[in-house]
């Protein structure tokens, strides 16, 4: 900058004096210790950031203030001066009174709200009874099957206190039903119930992997189910964007940040395609991100991410509703990240990551626990993931004060940089027609896998380091106690299933499904019938079934390596 | 010709495991390698790997899974290929199996467990060593 129109002045030259003057004698006896160095992403990090890096770069239109357009310092006025963020672990495994006993342990232990993680059989609209299912049951969640083991999961838990995320994507619309229905069970109306369903199907294509139906119909329940909690259920966030794992599959942040937003405005635009007003359900997305280890990428990666929701809500679906511009978020720290060599590392790792997710102004907040690479975490390693998160929040001092970073010369020009970069990738999955037409071609799949590969190439050569993987190596020493899931959990769980077959009101339940599939084959939303379906206690997979039969089945093209 | 010439392996995923970040870098790995690799893609059955293994004559079959039932699916696979008399086939596998895990399904017949933190040089190594292509 130049000094002119009053802005922060510097010396003209003054940097290239300095590096000629200064950094070349300082080079000259000490040289850097690498030719390049870049971020966990493999993007370039210059060595220094000065006001020249901010030329043109004008406060007013890129930061806004807190709580304003375009919310690069933070979706709120206040921040986390008036609310710290909601400390949010993801936990299920098990029966549904596990899961429910891990509950109550953390509730009593000062978290703030819940995430339920299913378990596979679940979240991919199969029962416990299903040959694919064999040995997965209650291994990396929590099984339900029918509105019985949700009634067991919630109880004790007024739904009317808590906030309750749920991971569910492709069954998310049968999942949210039995929610409802433990609601009406608990006398609770739908419309002061809070909490997020993850519902998320794009990025199930392009990087986790769990599917059902073809992008198609999945965008039809996923419009429904917004239709359905704009009427009913206004404090429901009905999809939370997700490029967490986009992000676990092995893309760089740029990646995670393009393929996450253009995710989003996918939904934007089939909402509105589906006839609803913008601002009628744009302020009840969310989105979920990533935090890796690389610190300030992390940051300018959450304050990118703002802005440019932001200015598409704004300048591409002509939002008018300032809740329809603004980018909340959850975030995870990376589970990718962390280690099997020398698990007490993860703990310093999750810190960092959780600081940057803090500094990136998060609204929710979960923390990997230590021992994650090796099993699902033990109640003492969550307890120390939670503590973690209580660290930051009141003895660090960094919730003193919103977006401590602002204004920084390499925080403002990275935030600049990774917006450019995303916007890149933006366009050419517009200029393919969309991200489902991208999807179809394999485009991000293929962009992921590139990446996930190069770094690969670079921890096995030494480029980049992993602390106890690839450097600074010792034996393993004595591994940590490991949350065990009981082996009686599937016969149990197989058992309550075939008791609540035998037990149901039969011709209610085939009523219900009947009725169910007759809404999916003409317009009609389908979130009404799914409801009376899980009352009538169909199962999650008589439910997935009976769409399946008119959706079809979703079967991935050729992967090439 | 490549060191890996001749040598066929089968890279799957089984069960509703989605995670396909480890298996698609080995797989890719061990081709640059010079071994011919077939990818199964996602949601195998044990049926379905071990049919494509004898569809396709593979040498090795190398699983990744990332879900906690490897206690299940990998000693599956092992007795298959013994009822199709075709234990030959190396049977070797990886993802997020507990230290204590791996010698039971070495026991099994699995003949290595490979978890994070392998470079990709050292799958390739053991390949090498152990497994030997069929004269066609």
């Amino acid at each position: 900058m130049s000094g002119k129109d009053g802005k922060a002045a510097v010396r003209p030259g003054a940097r290239q004096a300095w590096e000629e003057k200064v950094l070349g004698k300082a080079l000259d006896q000490k040289p850097d210790r690498t030719a390049s160095f870049t971020t966990v992403s493999d993007l370039p990090i210059g060595r220094l950031y000065t006001a020249e890096d901010l030329e043109g770069w004008e406060a007013s239109d890129r930061l806004g203030m807190p709580g304003e357009p375009p919310f690069t310092r933070g979706v709120h006025p206040t921040m986390y001066r008036a609310r710290l963020w909601t400390m949010r672990q993801f936990a299920g495994f098990g029966s549904a009174e596990d899961t429910n006993r891990r509950f109550q342990y953390l509730l009593e232990h000062g978290q703030t709200g819940l995430s339920v993680a299913f378990d596979l059989p679940t979240l991919m609209g199969r029962d416990s009874d299903d040959a694919l299912a064999e040995g997965e049951v209650g291994r990396e969640g929590v099984a339900i099957d029918t509105l019985a083991d949700m009634e067991i999961l919630f109880q004790g838990i007024p739904l009317s206190q808590v906030s309750t995320s749920t991971t569910i994507n492709a069954p998310a619309v049968i999942l949210l039903a039995m929610y409802l229905a433990v609601a009406e069970k608990q006398g609770v109306s739908f419309d002061i119930l809070e909490g997020t369903i993850q519902n998320d199907i794009l990025k199930e294509y392009i990087a986790q992997k769990e599917w059902i139906y073809p992008p198609g119909p999945s965008l039809r329940l996923i419009t429904d189910m917004i239709a359905f909690c704009a009427a009913k259920v206004p404090k429901w966030n009905t999809i939370s964007i997700s490029g967490y794992h986009i992000r676990e599959a092995g893309s760089t942040a740029v990646q995670e940040l393009a393929f996450t937003l253009a995710d989003g405005l996918a939904y934007v635009q089939a909402g509105v395609d589906r006839g609803l007003p913008v601002d009628a359900f744009a302020p009840r997305l969310s989105f979920f991100f990533n935090s890796h280890i690389d610190l300030f990428e992390e940051v300018a990666k959450l304050r990118a991410a703002r802005r440019m929701w932001c200015r598409f809500l704004q300048d591409r679906f002509g939002a008018k509703n300032p809740r329809s511009w603004m980018l909340r978020t959850h975030v995870q720290t990376a589970g990718c990240s962390l280690t099997a060599q020398q698990p007490v590392n993860n703990v310093v790792r999750v810190t960092l990551q959780a600081l940057a997710a803090t500094l990136g102004g998060t609204q929710s907040l979960h923390t990997n626990s230590l021992d994650e690479t090796l099993a699902l975490p033990s109640e003492d390693s969550v307890r120390i993931a939670l503590r973690t998160q209580q660290i930051i929040a009141e003895e660090s001092g960094v919730t003193n004060t919103i977006d401590p970073l602002g204004g920084s010369y390499f925080v403002e020009s990275l935030t600049d940089r990774m917006e450019e970069e995303a916007l890149q990738y933006i366009r050419t999955i517009e200029d393919m027609g969309g991200m489902v037409a991208a999807i179809e071609r394999g485009f991000p799949q293929r962009e992921i896998a590139e990446a996930a590969y190069r770094y690969q190439r670079q921890l096995d050569n030494g480029e980049k380091t992993l602390v106890g993987v690839n450097k600074y190596t010792e034996g393993n020493g004595p591994p940590p106690a490991l949350l065990r899931i009981d082996p009686g959990v599937e016969p149990a769980q197989l058992e309550r299933l075939r008791r609540v077959r035998g037990e149901r009101d039969q011709g209610r339940h085939a009523r219900a499904l009947q009725a169910l599939e007759a809404a999916a084959r003409s317009d009609d939303n389908v979130v009404p019938h799914v409801l009376e379906s899980v009352r009538a206690y169909a199962s999650v997979q008589e439910i997935a079934d009976t769409l399946k039969n008119v959706f079809g089945a979703y079967r991935e093209g050729a992967v090439s390596l | 010709m490549s060191l890996g010439a001749g040598v066929r392996l089968l890279v799957g995923k089984v069960g509703l495991d989605g995670h396909d970040r480890g298996a698609k870098i080995i797989a890719r790995a061990l081709r640059d390698a010079g071994f011919e690799v077939i990818y199964t893609g996602l949601h195998q059955t044990p049926e379905m790997v071990v049919a494509t293994a004898l569809q396709e004559d593979v040498d090795g079959i190398g699983l990744s899974i990332l879900s906690g039932a490897h206690m299940t699916l990998f000693p599956k696979i092992v007795r298959l290929l013994k009822e199709q008399k075709r234990d030959d086939v190396v049977l070797f596998g990886g993802g997020i199996i507990p230290d204590e895990d791996a010698p039971q399904l070495l026991a099994a017949g699995v003949r290595a467990i490979f978890t994070p933190g392998t470079t990709t040089q050292q799958v390739i190594d053991w390949v090498r060593g152990n497994v030997v292509p069929k004269r066609r």
